[in-house]
């Protein structure tokens, strides 16, 4: 149990992790996370980078959404043009693929500012139906675009460190989950400082926001910005993990998919967009397995598998909603307070 | 208007919020016709009126959600008719609203901490490596809030607490404390003790004497507190129907003749005073 925690400044009182015990844990998520890719298998590996890209998209989308309270069903086309703009630089330019990352997410951002316009006027429900447009145009131009290959698409060459071709997901894990760690924390310290508290002040009223000086339209653009740099550089990392990148690889059900990782995982804080998109990605390589093992007494059990993983997606978010409003990181929280306070209360 | 009725001797230096002929229509309803006031600076002026009387719809018209249909409202010497409320905000007009405005989902520090948020400067790039200015200026920020604003309204047993959780009454406070985070020079209280008990009321009036003399800002309020109207303000300033019946000194208004029949139709302003102060 914890007695209490005391702090001595206000910069100790303002820390992201401010126990001892929180550092402990931290150091041992990361020993975890170099040693992994020596420890686990290729198929493990390529699941934790697929998580990895995931939870990068998921934070971004939660400083729209979960944050700002702008509820966008953009963020898979936005992860496409981060896609698109590695896959050509990459082919036609040959620029570092630090360089390629930053721009695909510089890119990105300006096509979200665009598009976070109409926020300024319609909210909720109007926003979502508004970026659902804005995808429908963005899968319009790749696939008619001469630069972005139309509907074949572009295939790429690997990402290049220092002359060894990251051309594994062995190899691609030292890029992606440093990537994704910078940018969690990036997040994370946001919302410390008044730009965090601009979005969040914007989500619970805006119009008190006004009086106290926040401008609605730059923040919320600002906040568009933000969650599609995100999705850009999630995107890039994603074209550089399977080096295909077609107008069908960022349909409008993977924006879903990441909208649903949020509301599973705890709108409106880090570790929820870090559970949600973990859960939520490997929550179909579960029903995979489980599918496995029905096959011999369920003949054509594969082919009832995406629809079960329909099912069961569209079952989570319910379930949560009602539930679990909260998400995974309330169920976190709540395990923490019970070992604070444990024995003395159970 | 009744501009000319009861002046004091306040006139003579150059008032901070100058209200000049303002008129605000919804539609064909005129919610206000040819308002005229002055606020002077380092005063409490109060603004009261039956419901109705359009005492919400001018605190709005200030603070620049609604454009008057005519008229100016000079801040500081500037015309700040045209002005979002953002920009008002930067030039020192804060306000608390008459049904709490907080942010519910946001602890009371950071509640108060956003009251700042136009005086500071950090950017993105700061805030995502939260190193440099945005650490420099966040230290800073917290020192100022706890010392000045949290120690001075006596919340410092809330801190943490997120705001939805708090009684009525307290919350009423983190939002003044909101606003004075804005280092206003002037405040604008709508309402701020209606549903308090005795008590609480007189913990308020407190707060906003002493916001006024140690801070020295200036402040506007609507109340329909009449015992605490008449004992803390310095000037009062009655509407009915939208347009200005009476201002002046508390005794001067208490006792004139159109408030006391359009104010309360049948009753005695004074009489009403008596009794609340008996209660």
């Amino acid at each position: 149990m914890r007695i209490g925690t005391l702090k001595l400044s206000y910069a100790a009182d303002e820390a992201l992790f401010d126990t001892r015990v929180q550092w402990i844990w931290l150091g041992l998520l990361t020993l975890a996370l170099a040693l992994f890719p020596f420890v686990a298998g290729p198929y493990w590996i390529y699941m934790a980078c697929l998580v990895a890209i995931n939870v990068a998209s998921a934070t971004g989308l939660n400083i729209l959404t979960g944050y700002t309270g702008l509820v966008s069903l953009g963020q898979a086309a936005f992860m496409g043009v981060g896609a698109y703009t590695v896959a050509v630089l990459e082919t036609r330019v040959g620029t570092p693929f630090v360089i390629n990352l930053l721009l695909a997410g510089g890119l990105t951002a300006a096509v979200g500012v665009v598009f976070g316009i109409p926020s300024l006027r319609v909210k909720g429900l109007y926003l979502a139906i508004a970026t659902i447009a804005a995808s429908m145009i963005l899968h319009f131009l790749f696939a008619h675009w001469e630069l972005t290959g139309g509907t074949r698409g572009l295939s790429m060459p690997p990402a290049n460190l220092f002359g060894i071709a990251l051309d594994q997901p062995q190899k691609l894990y030292w890029l992606i989950i440093p990537v994704t760690a910078l940018m969690v924390l990036g997040a994370a310290n946001l919302f410390r400082t008044r730009v965090g508290r601009a979005f969040i002040a914007i989500r619970d009223r805006d119009i008190s926001a006004e009086v106290l000086g926040i401008p609605l339209l730059q923040t919320k653009l600002t906040s568009f910005a933000l969650s599609s740099f995100y999705a850009g550089v999630a995107g890039g990392m994603w074209a550089y993990f399977f080096r295909v990148v077609t107008p069908e690889s960022f349909p409008l059900i993977n924006s879903i998919f990441y909208l649903a990782a949020i509301i599973v995982g705890g709108m409106g804080t880090i570790l929820g967009g870090i559970l949600g998109a973990t859960f939520m990605t490997l929550v179909p390589e579960f029903l995979k397995l489980v599918v496995g093992w029905l096959t011999p007494w369920v003949p054509d059990a594969l082919s009832l598998l995406a629809p079960i993983r329909t099912i069961v997606f569209g079952a989570l978010i319910v379930g949560f909603l009602i539930f679990e409003p909260q998400g995974l990181a309330e169920i976190w929280q709540r395990i923490r307070r019970f070992f604070h306070l444990w024995p003395f209360r159970t | 208007m009744s501009d000319g009725l009861n002046r004091s001797s306040r006139e003579t230096a150059a008032p901070i919020l100058k209200v000049d002929a303002l008129s605000l229509s919804f539609g064909g309803l005129r919610a206000l016709s040819g308002v005229s006031f002055d606020v002077q600076d380092g005063s409490i002026t109060a603004l009261i009126g039956p419901n109705g009387a359009g005492k919400t719809s001018m605190f709005n018209a200030i603070s620049g959600f609604y454009r008057p249909s005519q008229g100016h409202i000079v801040f500081d010497g500037q015309d700040i008719s045209r002005e979002r409320p953002p920009a008002r905000a930067k030039r020192g007009l804060a306000r608390t609203f008459q049904n709490i405005a907080l942010f519910r989902g946001m602890t009371v520090l950071d509640n108060i901490k956003l009251g700042r948020h136009a005086h500071l400067k950090t950017n993105v790039f700061d805030a995502l490596f939260y190193r440099g200015r945005a650490q420099r200026e966040e230290m800073e920020l917290r020192a100022e809030v706890e010392e000045r604003i949290i120690d001075f309204l006596e919340i410092q047993h809330i801190r943490h607490a997120p705001v939805g959780a708090l009684p009525y009454g307290l919350q009423k406070r983190v939002e003044l404390a909101r606003a004075l985070a804005m280092r206003p020079r002037i405040l604008m209280l709508d309402e701020p003790v209606a549903g308090m008990n005795r008590e609480e009321t007189e913990d308020m009036a407190r707060f906003i004497l002493d916001v006024k003399e140690e801070w020295g800002i200036t402040i506007l309020m609507v109340e329909h507190d009449m015992g605490m109207v008449m004992d803390i303000s310095d000037h009062v300033v009655v509407l009915n129907f939208g347009q200005v019946i009476a201002q002046g000194r508390p005794s001067d208004v208490q006792n004139d003749p159109a408030v006391i029949s359009a104010y309360l139709g049948s009753g005695d302003l004074a009489q009403r005073i008596r009794k609340t102060e008996a209660a």
